[in-house]
């Protein structure tokens, strides 16, 4: 919460961004712009190269060709003190958690306070425990290892671990896949959540459906190396590119799609049941 | 770079009813701030009035960080107000205060005393030894098995082991006997020269190097370049699930992962031992022409009458002992393996310590025996 005009300016920029892997060409020339405070999903089939787009725009790889800009600072000739600046703006989630098996969950959520900041372990530690009470882990999970947790308590201590610096941008990849419906579910309300009380931007790469209906406000298709198609879900819905179609059709993308109008009918009419099960 | 641009957080007092906030209240700005928190001198039944207009950034640590400000402010003074706080801050200031305060129970560390430490150690290596020896009977158990149906025993992971533990190992091996044998020539020539019985270089070398340091520099290399092999892959393996994976497809790991490693290093270190015999007696012979001017053939001639079969056969017997003692140990230890990267690490370390402690034991009690024998 910096002090800092926050109106409608680029986050992430990209432009003609090309990867290749030998002879594979994973994306060609793909532009996006992801705007602050909005929650960006990139979606796709296997292979698409959402992950690989993901990683470049956290400085874990490098595109072959074209410009990203993400906080307004040009990743390709970026010097190491000024990434590291950028690295403590924002925050990652991994899709395996990351967290580090040596140290419990409130050590790992308090590992980039300890190393970037002053402040002292006593503090630390308070600050770790709120972090995960907010991502909705118990005070004794703290003490525990990654190891003893459940598939859905990793993700959310990971979210808690990424959120530990309060960055301007969080980077979350497949935050529900493994997840039962009940946690899956969490995390869509967790994102929401986030969304609402830091002005985070969020940009997700996933699979799921209703992750992408309940809580994308917008959703880039990649396919064949580009953006296939690019806007709202109800948006993308009206669209024809067999990449984009992939994502409606079938039993679970309208099974997804019947569950957003349903709750929009709901809101509609002022009720505010929310249901419980996902239709997962 | 960027903490050029800091402002850290402080707090003023500038009369005691009145306190001023300024700077940044973020995780990288609040630094130094808790001395200043301990030092604010507050007097009971006071309106305070906290000015927060020159705040300059907040962050959820800086929120937190004012909201215990706030508390024992209200603690001690009772009426606590905040003025002038910028509406996004006042925003993020009561995202964090409602949240409780519940720190769970503290993790009490209780300092265990030596005594409890020792009893502790003691019951855990007990409880190894058990689980070690229950691991020697299921591998008896597979081993029964395979002997009875002899299609159960899988060739091909026994050939590969057979390659990257036997026949990959010969070159390190092979130099490390060589140097060994020069050593030990070496440091016997002097000796020898003072009494004028530079012949008996051979039996020196010979014995030496058949009975005794062939068989354990190769098990000890062994067990530092494959046992910790086997324990890093089973231990990772079971760590991402594999070995269970194994077993829901029906396939015992023992089966596939263990035995084949036992069988293959059954085969490959008795004939990695005969290597190390011979090149290290060719490392003995070189420097005993060099420095004891006892050509190739007196050599030899003295070494056949020196060394008796027996000794080759004693050294030679040894390998197949401290085979199973560094399989078996790099698999029970990677099988032990429990949580993530960190324990595989130490059931590395712990295979190749254990496996080296048990093979020199082993030889220990091979030369008692031997001694009582009168071998």
């Amino acid at each position: 919460m910096r002090d800092e005009k926050r109106s409608a300016e680029t986050v992430i920029e990209l432009s003609k961004v090309s990867t290749r892997f030998g002879d594979h060409v994973v994306h060609s020339e793909v532009d996006l712009q992801v705007s602050r405070s909005e929650v960006f999903a990139l979606i796709g089939g296997s292979g698409s190269g959402k992950s690989t787009l993901l990683r470049e725009m956290i400085l874990l790889q490098r595109p072959n060709s074209g410009t990203i800009r993400v906080l307004g600072v040009d990743l390709q000739d970026i010097g190491d003190d000024e990434a590291l600046a950028l690295r403590q703006r924002w925050g990652v989630m991994f899709q395996h958690g990351g967290l580090f098996s040596s140290l419990t969950v409130k050590e790992n959520v308090g590992l980039p306070l300890r190393e970037h900041t002053r402040l002292d372990d006593a503090l630390i530690d308070e600050i770790a425990a709120w972090k995960l009470a907010v991502t909705g882990l118990k005070a004794e999970v703290g003490a525990q290892y990654p190891s003893e947790l459940s598939g859905g308590m990793i993700k959310r201590a990971s979210l808690a671990r990424a959120m530990a610096l309060d960055p301007e941008l969080l980077f979350l990849d497949e935050p529900t896949a493994g997840l039962d419906p009940d946690s899956a579910g969490g995390v869509d309300q967790l994102v929401r959540k986030l969304r609402d009380l830091f002005g985070l931007t969020i940009v997700i790469v996933t699979h799921d459906l209703d992750l992408l209906w309940q809580v994308a406000d917008r959703v880039a298709v990649l396919g064949e190396g580009k953006v296939q198609g690019i806007g709202s879900m109800s948006e993308l819905s009206q669209m024809d590119h067999p990449a984009v179609r992939m994502f409606f059709d079938g039993p679970r993308g309208r099974a997804a799609q019947a569950q957003e109008r349903h709750l929009a009918d709901l809101e509609a009419g002022r009720k505010t049941v929310r249901p419980s099960s996902k239709a997962k | 770079m960027d903490s050029l641009l800091l402002t850290p957080a402080a707090i003023t007092q500038s009369t005691p009813e009145q306190l001023a906030l300024s700077g940044d209240w973020t995780a990288r700005g609040l630094g130094a701030i808790g001395q200043q928190l301990d030092e604010l001198s507050v007097s009971a039944r006071l309106a305070m009035v906290v000015d927060g207009s020159r705040i300059v950034a907040l962050d959820t640590a800086g929120a937190w960080v004012m909201q215990k400000l706030l508390r024992s402010l209200r603690g001690e003074a009772g009426v606590v107000r905040v003025s002038d706080l910028r509406p996004e801050f006042a925003g993020l200031l009561e995202v964090v205060g409602p949240q409780p305060v519940d720190q769970g129970v503290p993790a009490v560390s209780k300092r265990a005393s030596t005594l409890e430490h020792l009893g502790r150690s003691a019951e855990a290596a007990a409880a190894q030894a058990i689980a070690l020896l229950g691991f020697v009977g299921e591998i008896a158990l597979a081993f029964a098995g395979c002997v009875t149906r002899p299609a159960r025993l899988r060739w091909r992971p026994i050939l590969y082991n057979l390659r990257s533990a036997g026949f990959d190992a010969l070159p390190i091996v092979g130099l490390l006997s060589f140097l060994l044998g020069i050593v030990v020539a070496y440091q016997g020539a002097d000796q020898l020269r003072q009494y004028g019985t530079n012949i008996f270089i051979a039996d020196l070398v010979g014995l030496s190097m058949l009975r005794e340091f062939a068989p354990l520099i190769t098990a000890i290399i062994i067990a530092g370049r494959s046992g910790s092999a086997y324990a890093a892959q089973i231990g990772t393996m079971s760590v991402t699930e594999e070995i269970d994976a194994l077993r829901t497809l029906g396939m015992a790991p023992l089966d596939i992962l263990v035995l084949p490693k036992i069988l293959a290093l059954l085969i490959a270190l008795p004939l990695l031992t005969v290597f190390a015999d011979v090149l290290g007696v060719f490392g003995g012979m070189l420097m005993a022409r060099a420095q004891l001017a006892v050509g190739f053939g007196e050599f030899l001639d003295r070494f056949v009458k020196a060394v008796s079969v027996t000794a080759y056969l004693i050294g030679i017997c040894k390998a197949p002992v401290f085979a199973i003692i560094i399989a078996v140990i790099g698999c029970f230890q990677g099988l032990r393996t429990r949580g993530g990267a960190d324990s595989v690490g130490r059931q590395t370390t712990r295979s190749v310590v254990q496996s080296t402690f048990l093979v020199i034991v082993a030889d220990a009690l091979f030369s008692v025996v031997f001694s009582a024998l009168d071998l």
